[in-house]
């Protein structure tokens, strides 16, 4: 196979997608569901693990990911500092695409996927802290895991499918989040006070708009895939939003704004690892199920246990991804991407590989979020001062208002 | 001279403040407030997580006026203010000892 032309204008576009993810997109979101004393933070820490993870991607990450297999565990150095590649090379995991673009647009799912934890840790936790989470987070949790799904590793030889990153991206990070909230402990004020839902819903919409790119992006390629991915996406946003909407209607009396953009989100997550794999009806069972068991999660899991995911990073994206995986086995259809599920006269033959690696990845992402914790408290400790945390992150660690009053 | 302070609905502020004037006050300062009577707070619902606003925001409005004066300003504002709803506000009056105009030196009942 050489190099397409028409793959790689809709690789780099999606790169762009992707991208926009992070910057604005998810630290609008999160912003705008942060007390209005440490939105800036909470942006900050989007960004910043944004920085990091893409650094140290192209340090050595996209090495560990994609280079040469060692025993399915994780990938060789030989890429250390992109060592060796020219802009005219191919990508040995995708040969109609230049090398570069492949590294580039990976480089963003790592990013993102490291961003995307920081909303459980938001209004309390120290910055440096989060900094050197991020990296050893990046280094020891996402490189090896997308390396075993998607790079070659272990659980792609056992048949575990996930088409753009329901356990490489939103398992990974989910059980992280709720594991450090849970390390972190609760915030003094552990209640959500959105400083601006409209600056949510804009979050919201461009999070949507770069789905497209992630998970249309994950075909690798401009074709039937791509299009239904990004296809399929879409209708499990929409109904996931508009089932959320409901059942909060039906709860609390009231259709919220942030209930609304949450089963997007929820919806938008749990097709993730399955875009590539199922069809139109099945994005639509898959939407109804992502709010269902999404909203179960954010309302009643977590007021059960009293862990402060703080903007439920492990109920919408955790749990969403989970599920998403799962549904992936029973919704797969043969027409999309050659995958029989239970559905379609598959059998359970997909679930095992499905539900081994949702375990593994799970038992992994806890096992090593509890020691990169651990180290992170004795180096530098994870919480801010608690007089700091009430008069909000913003003036106690970067000396700005996102507000300004003129007196 | 006494001083009339009124905390009414942050709607009603217009209404008040045409009924003021049809009075023949000329001059007002207000203030955004917030706070509780019997009407209490109420509840928001973030992703069912409920929280109680105890505080509500509320407007409060200053007038000093002569002493003959303070019935009918009373009456203005109660029948601009009043929706027969909970948490319409009150009134309070003080006595006023002193008031100067900055400008001319004008004290007292001229300032006024």
């Amino acid at each position: 196979m050489s190099i397409v032309a028409a793959d790689n204008v809709w690789i780099l576009t999606s790169t762009a997608f992707v991208l926009l993810m992070s910057m604005p997109a998810l630290a609008l979101f999160y912003g705008g569901l942060t007390k209005t004393k440490s939105m800036l933070n909470t942006m900050m820490m989007v960004v910043v693990a944004f920085c990091i993870t893409s650094f140290l991607w192209l340090a050595y990450g996209y090495s560990l990911s994609f280079g040469d297999d060692l025993g399915g565990v994780i990938g060789s150095l030989k890429y250390l500092f992109l060592n060796g590649i020219s802009p005219k090379d191919a990508a040995p995991a995708a040969e109609n695409l230049y090398h570069y673009l492949f590294i580039f647009f990976q480089m963003t799912f790592a990013a993102i996927t490291v961003a995307l934890m920081a909303g459980a840790f938001v209004e309390r936790m120290k910055f440096g802290a989060w900094m050197l989470i991020s990296a050893l987070w990046a280094t020891f949790v996402y490189f090896p895991v997308a390396h075993w799904i998607w790079g070659g590793g272990f659980l792609s030889d056992m048949g575990t499918l996930d088409f753009a990153g329901g356990l490489v991206v939103h398992e990974t990070s989910g059980i992280s989040a709720l594991v450090g909230a849970i390390m972190l402990g609760r915030r003094k004020e552990a209640l959500m006070q959105p400083s601006s839902l409209p600056l949510v819903a804009i979050g919201t919409g461009l999070l949507w708009f770069g789905w497209f790119g992630f998970n249309g992006g994950s075909a690798l390629g401009m074709n039937a895939q791509a299009v239904s991915a990004a296809f399929v996406t879409t209708i499990a946003a929409f109904i996931g939003g508009f089932v959320w909407m409901g059942l909060e209607w039906i709860k609390y009396k009231k259709p919220t704004s942030l209930g609304l953009f949450t089963g997007i989100i929820a919806g938008l997550a749990t097709i993730t690892p399955a875009s590539g794999f199922v069809d139109v009806f099945g994005a639509m069972v898959i939407g109804v199920l992502a709010a269902l068991i999404c909203f179960w999660a954010v309302v009643s899991l977590k007021n059960r246990f009293k862990y402060d995911d703080s903007l439920d990073v492990f109920g919408v994206h955790g749990v969403g991804g989970i599920t998403g995986a799962i549904l992936l086995a029973l919704f797969a259809k043969p027409d999309v991407a050659d995958v029989k599920g239970l559905f379609y006269g598959g059998g359970l033959s997909q679930m095992w590989p499905q539900l081994a690696g949702i375990a593994i990845v799970g038992i992994y992402s806890v096992v090593l979020t509890v020691v990169i914790f651990k180290i992170t408290d004795k180096i530098i400790g994870l919480r801010v001062e608690k007089d700091e945390e009430v008069e909000g992150l913003d003036e106690a660690i970067h000396g700005e208002k996102a507000y300004t009053r003129e007196f | 001279m006494k001083k009339i302070e009124a905390v009414i609905k942050p709607f009603k502020l217009e209404d008040v403040k045409e009924a003021l004037l049809k009075y023949g006050i000329t001059g007002m300062t207000i203030t955004e407030v917030k706070g509780y009577g019997r009407q209490q707070g109420h509840t928001e619902f973030y992703r069912g997580a409920e929280y109680v606003v105890e505080f509500l925001p509320k407007i409060k409005i200053e007038v000093v006026v002569r002493a003959e004066d303070v019935d009918g300003v009373i009456k203005a504002i109660a029948q601009a203010a009043r929706t027969g709803k909970i948490g319409d506000g009150k009134i309070f009056v003080s006595n006023i000892e002193k008031v100067v105009r900055i400008r001319t030196g004008e004290t007292d009942e001229e300032a006024i």
